[in-house]
């Protein structure tokens, strides 16, 4: 058989799926979400969390990580805990009185609920996105140039501008508003708005995105950008998002978490996770047979 | 509960079953002519059963191009669909390989009547046999059904085989037995087909329920 004695014909011997490529064709590119065997690097991993807001358990035991520069999606239906533990994740639940957490964050190594732990330098490394725009009710650039300054992060105004526009920019904004950066930002439509929020977060060099339903406001078009820009993003960062659209979920994510009533049903990627989840529940909701 | 939409596709999935019903008769009726030398048989194959199957397919693909755009399905509803877009596909040809066998017919009314074929009505019940178990293991998500129609096309092969060797034996001894000999073969080698067909559909049903692709044994090899 010529398969078992290649060097005996001229031909070269066609091997199965998986194996050389046959008639010396080369390899065609692929293009996947989160390269296989890539080395990961784990920037947030929650550990055995439960969560309370005063007797009243939320969240249970949940174990998670997020992985650099990946676009993370929780899903879930209302009420199942995936804003509450997006909050965790930069200690936004500290203001609300009575709350609890049990186990850990670890954000970049370190456990974020230890005592002493600089919440505000927290925040500057771990950004985040609501879901209604909330623009201070300054020009354009104060906006963006804001988090700069409570920070003491730019020293001059030559500074200030230059990290104004390259936010602005990276937030796909920069064209649309270059000739009006001292108007009004509530002037700005909704999805400029949007954008200029997440170009206020990035000013200050966050490494995390946290984003909390960032489209649910907007019309499809605006939707469409700032999923874009999303995907831009994750060049540089890594995202986590909260959304009730799980077409955006699978359309931008790489891997995507299923929340119900605050426990993890399943984590997985993408693709498998809206083509052949593995668990019941997380078929019956994204198929939409829940309930 | 998205109660609308699973009635879609219990509807979509009734259309493509009686599609392959007619299949089933397509190919029934076509063996069943060129046993009984019965062009009345093989017309209504060529003439009704198989334009109805054409119309069919049109159909059903655009419905399942309806719920894929409008209903924007996930999971095992998007590998039902999906499923179902392909095994149109596999039935439609299914119905052309059945006019093929329809017009031997006409062939063989040119030629002498010569030894019946024991082994042909025998591949036929086998391969309409795959056809029932791979439509049922649709109807009911039976995927251990789905596994004898696999299991079913390997004895049809070999079923080919021996009237493969027999005619070859016989048109060897005698040389004007050759046309009839070809005539017989390609019946034999439509009917392999068709049976490879409901292979596929029986592939289908396994990717739709259990969300795994077995084809061309690639699971052996990941």
């Amino acid at each position: 058989m010529a398969t078992s004695n290649p060097s005996s014909t001229n031909e070269p011997a066609l091997s199965p799926a998986g194996g050389s490529l046959p008639l010396g064709l080369a390899p065609l590119p692929t293009r996947e979400a989160s390269p296989a065997g890539a080395p990961q690097e784990t920037v947030v991993d929650a550990r055995n969390v439960n969560f309370f807001y005063g007797k009243h358990q939320v969240l249970f035991d949940i174990n998670l990580a997020v992985q650099a520069r990946e676009i993370f999606a929780l899903i879930g239906p209302s009420g199942c805990g995936k804003s509450t533990f997006l909050r965790t994740l930069n200690r936004m639940n500290d203001t609300i009185p009575g709350v609890r957490l049990e186990g850990e964050v670890i954000v970049n190594g370190r456990n974020i609920y230890a005592p002493g732990t600089d919440v505000i330098g927290l925040r500057r490394t771990v950004g985040m996105i609501f879901q209604r725009s909330n623009p201070f009710p300054f020009s354009i650039f104060e906006n963006v140039a804001y988090g700069l300054k409570v920070n003491g992060l730019a020293r001059g105004r030559r500074e200030q501008e230059a990290v104004v526009e390259s936010s602005l920019r990276a937030a796909g904004l920069w064209d649309e508003v270059k000739d009006r950066l001292h108007k009004p930002a509530l002037a700005l439509s909704g999805g400029q708005q949007q954008r200029l929020c997440i170009a206020r977060a990035l000013a200050i060099e966050p490494e995390i995105l946290l984003m909390d339903e960032p489209a649910s406001a907007l019309d499809p078009i605006a939707t469409t950008r700032i999923e874009e820009l999303a995907l831009e993003l994750k060049a540089k960062y890594t995202i986590v998002i909260v959304t009730h659209n799980l077409q955006q979920a699978a359309r931008i994510s790489d891997r995507t978490c299923f929340f119900l009533m605050g426990r993890v049903v399943e984590t997985g990627p993408t693709q498998r996770m809206f083509t052949n989840p593995a668990r019941k529940e997380t078929e019956d909701y994204i198929t939409g047979r829940f309930g | 509960m998205r109660k609308h939409f699973a009635e879609e596709l219990e509807d979509l999935k009734e259309r493509v079953v009686y599609m392959g019903g007619l299949v089933e008769t397509a190919v029934h009726r076509s063996v069943h002519a060129f046993v009984d030398r019965d062009l009345d048989l093989s017309a209504s194959v060529i003439r009704e059963i198989e334009p109805e199957v054409n119309h069919l397919e049109v159909e059903i693909d655009e419905e399942i191009l309806r719920l894929l755009a409008l209903q924007q399905p996930m999971a095992v509803d998007l590998r039902f669909l999906a499923a179902c877009l392909k095994i149109t596909t596999d039935l439609e040809r299914m119905g052309d390989l059945a006019v093929n066998i329809a017009q031997g017919v006409e062939r063989l009314l040119e030629q002498p009547l010569s030894t019946p074929l024991v082994d042909l009505p025998l591949m036929a019940e086998r391969t309409k046999h795959m056809i029932r178990t791979a439509l049922d293991s649709l109807i009911g998500a039976d995927v251990d059904l789905a596994r004898q129609v696999l299991e079913t096309d390997d004895e049809v092969d070999s079923i080919r085989d021996q009237i493969f060797r027999e005619l070859m034996h016989r048109m060897g001894q005698n040389s004007e037995l050759v046309e009839r000999g070809m005539t017989h073969i390609l019946v034999a080698r439509n009917l392999e087909r068709i049976a490879d067909h409901a292979t596929n559909i029986a592939e289908d049903v396994i990717f739709w329920v259990e969300g795994v692709d077995i084809r061309h044994h690639l699971h052996d090899h990941v």
